[in-house]
């Protein structure tokens, strides 16, 4: 993977500066290590930072057609490269590198816009067709590869992560209110906008298009259920068998580099599919990597060794401390270039620093199986409050809960009371747009409890109203969990799983992730199909259960779905809080940034000292915190934290 | 009408769950739930602290919004215990 940037002037003769994109590429050469290009012209200009997988030698960038009209500085890869050339060599076209990215500059010229259709990959990039004087953003159909921009004085200026822009010298750091209280209400603000004001991410599915009319978005593709009625259903075996072909060919056009592949062992489903489908096709030297936790509550240890010692892969563990996340956490974010409400990112920048150590480029992970294929609590949990809405009076509807969350206690007058009025709320509204994931919302708005009354006033929009007013207008006749699969493939997989937890904590490293769970086939397949396929009564991911059972340990089919979880506010308080935390959340520093307020955060801290299991909510008020912190330390007041 | 009982209830969920001291954040009958000042979790540390500071055991069948849902609840709950006993 790579890094881009780059500008498109509203003044069509001026001349771009060469050192203006030089600074924005320098920004972001740990995306890009392996070599930076340039392509200057009136009106545009393009920036590239190299990380090589495909054609080591020839594939420098920015890439042009065959006479010099057409022009790309692309981040990402195109994993069906290979037929569109062959498609394209037929059609004349003549290529001057191997690369997959050559292949969409002459896609382009061949089908125009549509072009993008063709592409089976994950990709960020900007192509500028000189004849037109048009320049397309474009980014994959799930938000695998960021993409950011932002208009200033008519120019637009985009790159791979902000800090890019930043580095442009055009574009100034500033928290955008509604940006976070998206954030602390979703975990990620909903595309395009970002938590930095004036800055916007091209959405998932979409290109913005810059031309001589001005800037517009155009949407090329969509997570699109079916009505409940048209659902799919079909025999089970022949639906194992479709999901079995398109699963194995998803990861076998994944394994497409030059460099050595690997893969993101955890212990769980997902992972483990992943690494059986991928031991059937490199026998010998596969390497695998995982992380582990002293916190035997998170740590997943015992079911990586059961998998690696089932099928035999070259395996590679990092153990991950609270020091360790403390250590590492204002790197973390320098790179999510958001705040976040939980650590879990921190250890997996650790998990890519292996990966990169062991000389090792690309690892495929297990990401968006469970959005696509049906493994989240969250759609259970929903499931359960849809059943209990018809009956609101019954005892044991909302009881069955507790099949999701063993630790509840249901049996008491007390914990039924309690957890009903928790788990209930919108249960009135079950047909309500975003039903589904009220609960986690209302959770997660209690965060904003510790903002200063200046920052609420600075807030102009509700959250949960403004994702409704997005949702495409059939998302009313769509089965109840397939609205629960769209709200989630929207909020939390691309602006936080995707993004903080995922490409940014690969590319700190320089490491690519591929998704074969996210092959757009494979999400096609999956929307279509009836939701008893994915989830039997409460059982996850039935179907995928069923086609892989031959090849995982008992072990691993049976296991409840464990969600990947790291230390929180245990990690930096104590005897050994880091300086830069006692700073970062003293009075003065909180007063003077201005987003909380400096008593309640203060007495956060001291409740969460003396606790010994501090709540959740308390945890992720506290991350929540301290990471704005850093992220405006940072970002913001230009500060290096220490 | 608020007491040394309401005034100490009051401070705890103040100082654990609003994190103020500003007592007019919280009004002797607001709804805890309703609030959304309190979840299943943190009525767990209410629990707690009526037991540890204040002294009354809560048996299971008492852990009820009626008898918790606010601080007057709290207060009359933890009088008509102290008053049985």
């Amino acid at each position: 993977m790579c890094g881009i940037a780059g500008v498109y002037l509203s003044a069509r003769d001026a001349q771009p500066e060469r050192a203006r994109l030089e600074r924005m590429i320098k920004a972001i050469a740990h995306r890009g290590p392996d070599g930076a290009g340039f392509h200057l012209e009136p009106g545009v200009g393009l920036g590239h930072a190299r990380l090589s997988i495909i054609d080591l030698g020839g594939g420098a960038q920015p890439i042009h057609n065959e006479d010099e009209t057409v022009w790309i500085s692309y981040n990402g890869e195109v994993f069906n490269y290979i037929e569109l050339r062959k498609f394209l060599e037929e059609r004349g076209h003549r290529f001057y590198t191997h690369t997959d990215t050559e292949v969409i500059v002459h896609l382009y010229e061949e089908l125009g816009d549509r072009f993008v259709e063709e592409l089976n990959g994950q990709f960020a990039f900007a192509l500028w067709d000189r004849r037109k004087r048009r320049l397309l953003l474009v980014r994959d159909r799930t938000g695998i590869l960021p993409l950011y921009y932002s208009q200033v004085d008519g120019d637009v200026w985009f790159a791979s992560e902000v800090k890019a822009l930043l580095a442009s010298g055009r574009v100034r750091a500033a928290m955008d209110p509604d940006g976070f209280d998206q954030l602390m209400t979703f975990w990620a603000p909903l595309a395009p906008r970002t938590v930095f004001a004036g800055v916007s991410q091209v959405p998932p599915g979409e290109m913005v298009i810059l031309d001589e009319q001005g800037m517009h978005r155009r949407r090329y593709w969509e997570w699109q259920f079916p009505d409940q009625g048209a659902l799919r259903r079909a025999p089970a075996a022949q639906l194992q068998s479709e999901l079995h072909d398109i699963l194995a060919d998803a990861t076998e056009i994944r394994l497409r580099a030059d460099v050595p592949v690997g893969a993101y062992l955890s212990g769980g489903l997902d992972s483990s599919s992943l690494v059986a489908l991928l031991k059937e096709r490199v026998p010998t030297t596969l390497q695998t990597f995982s992380i582990g936790f002293d916190d035997a509550g998170l740590d997943e240890s015992a079911h990586q060794r059961s998998v690696v010692s089932h099928l035999d892969t070259v395996h590679n563990h990092v153990q991950c401390s609270l020091a360790d996340i403390a250590g590492n956490f204002v790197r973390t974010i320098t790179h999510t270039e958001s705040p976040i409400l939980r650590t879990a990112p921190s250890p997996m920048q650790m998990l890519s620093g292996l990966v990169r150590g062991s000389n090792v480029k690309v690892v495929l992970t297990g990401e968006g199986a469970d959005e696509v294929l049906g493994g989240y609590d969250i759609f259970k949990e929903a499931k359960v409050r849809h059943f209990w809405a018809q009956q609101p009076g019954s005892r044991w509807r909302p009881a069955l809960l507790k099949r999701l969350y063993p630790y509840l206690d249901f049996t008491s007058d007390q914990s039924a009371a309690y957890l009903k009025e928790f788990f209930g709320v919108g249960l009135s509204q079950p047909d309500q747009p975003g039903f589904s994931h009220l609960p986690r919302w209302t959770t997660t708005a209690q965060c904003k409890l510790f903002w200063s009354d200046e920052f609420r006033a600075r807030v102009t929009g509700d959250a949960p109203e403004r994702l409704r007013a997005a949702l495409p207008a059939d998302f009313g006749r769509w089965h109840p969990f397939n609205r629960a699969e769209y709200v989630e493939a929207k909020t939390l997989l691309p602006s936080y799983l995707l993004s903080s937890q995922g490409d940014r904590m690969l590319m700190a490293n320089s490491v690519e992730g591929r998704f074969p769970f996210l092959d757009h086939r494979l999400i096609e397949f999956a929307t279509r199909l009836h939701p008893r396929y994915k989830m039997r009564v409460l059982r996850e991911k039935w179907l995928l259960k069923e086609t892989m059972r031959s090849r995982l340990p008992a072990g691993i089919l049976q296991r409840h779905k464990q969600p990947y979880r790291a230390p929180d506010a245990a990690a930096f308080l104590g005897a050994h809080t880091p300086q830069y935390v006692k700073e970062l959340t003293s009075e003065a520093t909180i007063r003077s940034y201005g987003y909380f307020d400096p008593g309640k955060v203060s007495r956060l801290i001291a409740k969460l000292a003396r606790s010994k299991v501090p709540a959740a909510r308390d945890n992720m008020a506290f991350i929540g915190i301290l990471s704005a912190q850093i992220w405006h330390a940072t970002f913001v007041a230009g500060q290096v934290v220490e | 009408m608020a007491d040394a009982l309401h005034d100490q209830i009051r401070a705890f969920i103040l100082e654990n769950y609003l994190f103020t001291a500003d007592t007019s954040a919280l009004k002797l009958d607001d709804s805890l739930l309703g609030r959304g000042i309190v979840d299943s979790t943190g009525m767990l540390e209410i629990i707690f602290f009526i037991e540890e500071q204040l002294g009354v055991k809560v048996k299971d069948e008492e852990m009820i919004p009626d008898n918790l849902d606010s601080v007057n609840r709290i207060a009359a709950f933890v009088e008509s215990r102290r008053k049985a006993a």
